[in-house]
């Protein structure tokens, strides 16, 4: 312990109470056989970024490369409930706290965000670290800190502040501290002193209900209601979810969870070549993520429209950025809804260049892995994994050299069985979209020959990535697969058998409420379960080995 | 003021899985010299440390234009291996060690590579039951240095990685040269060769900081259950870690002749999965790594060349090397699919280049490659038929002197986890068995050692 000297031992052992705010002694067997546990979830990226922007406004830059999210089973809200930091993602959290910290204490910034210094009346600056800690730290920790522990965290600081010769020196190097700490970096329950046994108490409630509606922590109004006890009533929660619902910022929540749920993210390592998509670009491709997204709020929060209607809607998002891509005159600057007239090959999200280019390749078209996506993502199914005992030499065959279009080349998949009990599931569905190549631009014809897109979706025959959409809107497995996505979305796990009842109950209201996205989300941050601590039987390897394969899916 | 270096890394042991602890049995004393001094090497404390790594390529080969003929020294090169003739002495070809799948199924591009870095396959890295082994081996040789493991990636995605301590745990890369050079030999580097030293308040400040988070561990993990404390301790070991690290920055570095801070690097322009760019990537991150190494800024690392399922491309060309692999007609007039063969070449080439200039720092009586073990590896053999037997290996550099370069070993058909089990135990890794189920092997690769 005594690394550094008596003074900073001093501080640093009186410091761990203020570092630790936020978690429950409360301890638990070690088996984990069915008790009930906190979760414990990362913060992913978008969530330090809503943190910061809150806490500091916007003009304090986040830079830095993160550790980066996982998904399991295509949901990085649930591999945050999975994963850790490792040495190196530390070092990058620390390198991207240090220069909050160094901007927070610039000549800019300073006065705005720190508002007191050291001075006649507080001659070594401990009032004025006491109250920054104060303030920052309940925002990154998400609850009040205690008088005990500020002291101790104002001890520290000055402590920091002598060996340095700068108050502010000191003041940043806690500040940077609590962007390390776990209690900022990850989300853990606190169980509820009193009240139902297995519940959480109210600064988790607000943690939890703020991160699902709002992807950000929570604001004054929430921390108040969770300080006051309102959130703990049946009417002070409606009250705040209704609130949080009405707010600008629920745009923003559901624009993370369709990120999280379409895998927008990836957009950001998405490179097309630029001698065969010229009009294609990085800039191309933020904007068609933000194309998507808008499309979608628009209809899900503006209009609280039915979620089913996505997949048939004329109404795109649309920019200039996008207009070499979608061959549409573009002249209003920034970004207006543009309506495709009926019989247009755009209809529906399924015909949105984000994904069409995001499932291809840089070069060319990818039915195999457009139609992946499809089945995992927007129908939460499984491709299976191929047969022990799978042949991969029969793919081609070489002595025919006259396979021009994908369609040709894929079926010679189809034709030998082992290989046809994926490939059936993923590029039949993928082959409807063909006529939009790797960019997402609309085509007719491929190598001068006509692209067949017929297929069948539940032995329903389509033609067209048009037909394709309708026959989703109107498919039970699409919409059950939403209400799926957002519930374990919001819980941060997979669904267990004893969930079941929830989704259940989901899969009645969904349809009930008009499939209105926004009720969806209601109804999840009304229901008691959503603030249970989790009940947990099984251990984590076998958690992480229901994980989906990620990676390294060809063709 | 003491030094502070236990290592909680150690903590993490209880995930070995396949590996069997055998410490101090007799097979270790083989990699000991007299005095024990190589194995308990430490920074410039009088012996060069050994340095380990990995380089890693996409797709394989193709078997009878790569797979040397003659075995031992002199071996022959094929086509593929063309490229390796100048540095052929330097350079071990394995061949003919197989991925046994225990009646799993052939993931593609999955299944092989798991089963080379973890000693056995798995159908998702997430499923992993144990650490790759250069996560076992930066365990036992990492410390100390400034970083645990340098992990790098060339086609600007840190997601491209294929080292893990678990599969919800991973070491994810470092994707730019201009990056890599921040992190080195930026702000905080000290030249270890500059006469004065003075100790930063700063350092001294961040980590009396980070020992405060650290003493919140056992409260904390007493709190959740068990699957979260062991990822909750993790973060803790990573801060632990970090700690360590700022220890080091409080001390003078002992000198280290190589080490020259390298000029900051200008980023390469273009379509970073075209070959040539990637090639060019490639020389300017190996030179960076070759100078972190020669500064003891790290003493293990990961290069990542492409992806499994390589994407790499030609510019302007629709189909890249992957498709290519699985589509690409055999040219029945030379035998073989011309396009594969390039981008095969072409990897070999940025091996070649990466041997060469870790071959080119002077160190000690002889070079920095000297004192290094590099094991590089694909995922597949064939990558046409995702074949998972006879993945291609190749090692270089001569640990210190513990190692043979310059042979071809044939594996006849012996599980590759033999060669992960060899890098292991070359590196000081106390086991005398590694892999699991059919892979399971107690034989090093004895004909390269000393």
């Amino acid at each position: 312990m005594s690394r550094l000297g008596p003074l900073l031992v001093l501080g640093a052992a009186a410091c761990v109470a203020a570092l630790s705010v936020g978690f429950s002694s409360a301890t638990f067997g070690g088996t984990d056989t069915n008790v009930a546990v906190p979760s414990v979830r990362r913060l992913t990226e978008a969530q330090y970024r809503s943190s910061i922007d809150d806490l500091f406004g916007s003009d304090v830059e986040v830079v830095g490369r993160f550790e980066p999210d996982m998904r399991v089973d295509g949901l990085a809200a649930v591999g945050a409930s999975a994963v850790s930091i490792t040495p190196g993602g530390l070092e990058q959290y620390h390198a991207i706290a240090r220069h909050i910290a160094e901007q927070v204490f610039d000549p800019a910034h300073r006065d705005k965000l720190v508002g007191c210094a050291p001075g006649p009346d507080d001659a070594d600056g401990a009032n004025c670290a006491a109250s920054f800690i104060g303030r920052v730290g309940s925002k990154l920790f998400r609850r009040p800190l205690g008088l005990a522990q500020i002291r101790a965290a104002t001890v520290q600081t000055l402590a920091s502040a002598k060996q340095l010769g700068s108050f502010d020196a000191g003041l940043g190097a806690m500040l940077t501290g609590m962007l390390t700490s776990p209690g900022f970096l990850f989300r853990v329950d606190t169980p509820a002193q009193s009240g139902p046994s297995g519940a959480i108490d109210a600064y988790s409630k607000a943690t939890r209900l703020s991160f699902l509606l709002w992807n950000a922590p929570p604001d004054e109004k929430l921390t108040t209601a969770a300080g006051s006890g309102a959130l703990d009533t049946p009417a002070g929660l409606q009250a705040q979810v209704d609130r949080m619902v009405a707010s600008p910022r629920f745009a923003g929540g559901v624009r993370a969870f369709f990120t999280d749920f379409l895998q927008l993210g990836d957009i950001d390592n998405l490179s097309k070549d630029a001698l065969i998509y010229p009009a294609f670009s990085t800039s191309v491709a933020e904007a068609t993520r933000e194309q998507t997204l808008r499309t979608i709020t628009d209809l899900l929060v503006e209009h609280k429209g039915d979620y089913r209607d996505l997949f048939t809607t004329h109404r795109f998002a649309m920019t200039r950025a996008l207009g070499p891509i979608y061959d549409v005159p573009v002249t209003r600057p920034g970004w207006s809804i543009y309506e495709f007239p009926a019989g247009d090959p755009r209809e529906g999200l399924l015909t949105q260049a984000s994904l069409l280019a995001l499932h291809s390749h840089p070069g060319r078209t990818s039915p195999t892995l457009r139609g992946k996506a499809i089945r995992e993502t927007l129908l939460c199914e499984k491709i299976p994994s191929p047969p022990a005992n799978v042949n991969f030499a029969v793919v081609q065959d070489v002595n025919n050299p006259t396979l021009k279009t994908t369609r040709q080349r894929l079926e010679a998949h189809l034709d030998d069985e082992e290989c046809a009990s994926c490939h059936k599931a993923t590029d039949g569905l993928g082959l409807g979209l063909e006529k939009f190549d790797g960019a997402g631009q609309f085509r007719r014809t491929e190598h001068d020959m006509p692209i067949d897109v017929t297929g069948k979706f539940d032995k329903a025959p389509f033609d067209g990535a048009g037909n394709l959409g309708r026959l989703f809107h109107d498919s039970p497995k699409v919409s059950q697969c939403l209400v799926k996505t957002a519930w374990r979305y919001a819980n941060g796990r997979n669904i267990e058998p004893s969930d079941q009842a929830q989704i259940d109950r989901l899969n009645q209201s969904f349809p009930a409420n008009g499939y209105r996205f926004i009720d969806l989300m209601r109804t999840i941050a009304l229901d008691p379960a959503f603030y249970a601590l989790q009940r947990v039987s099984r251990s984590a390897p076998e958690r992480t080995a229901r994980a989906a394969t990620e990676r390294g899916t060809h063709s | 003021m003491k030094q502070h270096l236990s290592r909680r890394g150690f903590m993490l042991r209880g995930v070995l899985g396949g590996a069997t602890v055998a410490v101090g049995v007799p097979i270790l004393d083989a990699f000991l010299n007299d005095s024990g001094t190589a194995y308990a090497a430490t920074l410039g404390g009088g012996h060069l440390p050994v340095r380990f790594g990995t380089w890693f390529w996409g797709c394989g080969m193709i078997p009878e234009r790569w797979v040397p003929q003659k075995a031992g020294r002199g071996y022959d090169l094929p086509p593929q291996l063309q490229p390796i003739k100048a540095v052929q002495d330097q350079v071990s070809v394995l061949s003919g060690f197989d991925v046994m799948l225990d009646g799993k199924a052939n993931l593609p591009h999955i299944s092989g590579n798991t089963a080379v870095r973890t000693g056995e396959a798995s159908e998702t890295w997430q499923g992993i039951k144990s650490p790759t082994f250069d996560v076992l081996i930066s365990d036992a040789v990492g410390g100390g240095s400034f970083f645990r493991s340098l992990d790098l990636s060339l086609d600007g995605n840190p997601q491209t990685s294929y080292s893990f301590r678990n599969g919800a745990s991973m070491n994810a890369s470092i994707p730019s040269p201009v990056e890599l050079y921040q992190k080195l030999f930026g702000a905080d580097f000290h030249d270890p060769n500059k006469a004065d030293f003075q100790p930063d308040p700063k350092f001294m400040v961040r980590r009396s900081v980070l020992s405060a988070v650290s003493d919140q561990r056992r409260t904390l993990l007493a709190s959740v259950g068990a699957a979260d404390r062991a990822r909750l301790d993790q973060y803790f070991t990573s801060v632990r870690e970090m700690e360590d690290k700022l220890a080091l920055q409080l001390q003078k570095p002992p000198p280290a002749e190589a080490c020259i801070r390298p000029e900051a690097p200008v980023p390469i322009r273009g379509d970073i999965t075209d070959l040539g760019v990637r090639k060019a990537n490639h020389k300017l991150m190996t030179q960076l790594l070759g100078m972190a190494l020669a500064c003891n800024q790290t003493r293990t690392f990961n290069m990542n060349f492409d992806t499994a399922a390589a994407e790499l491309r030609r510019a302007g060309d629709t189909t890249g090397y992957h498709q290519s692999t699985h589509e690409e007609l055999i040219d029945r007039s030379v035998g073989y699919q011309p396009t594969v063969d390039k981008f095969a070449v072409g990897s070999m080439e940025a091996w070649a280049d990466f041997v060469a200039t870790l071959a080119s720092i002077k160190e000690g009586d002889g070079t920095l490659l000297d004192n290094m073990f590099v094991v590089a590896h694909s995922e597949v053999s064939f990558a046409k038929n995702h074949d998972v037997t006879g993945i291609p290996v190749m090692l270089a550099g001569r640990a210190g002197g513990k190692v043979k370069t310059g042979l071809h070993v044939t594996g006849a058909g012996e599980p590759i986890s033999r060669i992960g089990l060899t890098a292991q135990q070359i590196m000081g890794v106390p086991i005398d068995s590694w892999g699991s189920g059919a892979m399971r092997s107690n034989r090093a690769v004895s004909e390269i050692l000393v």
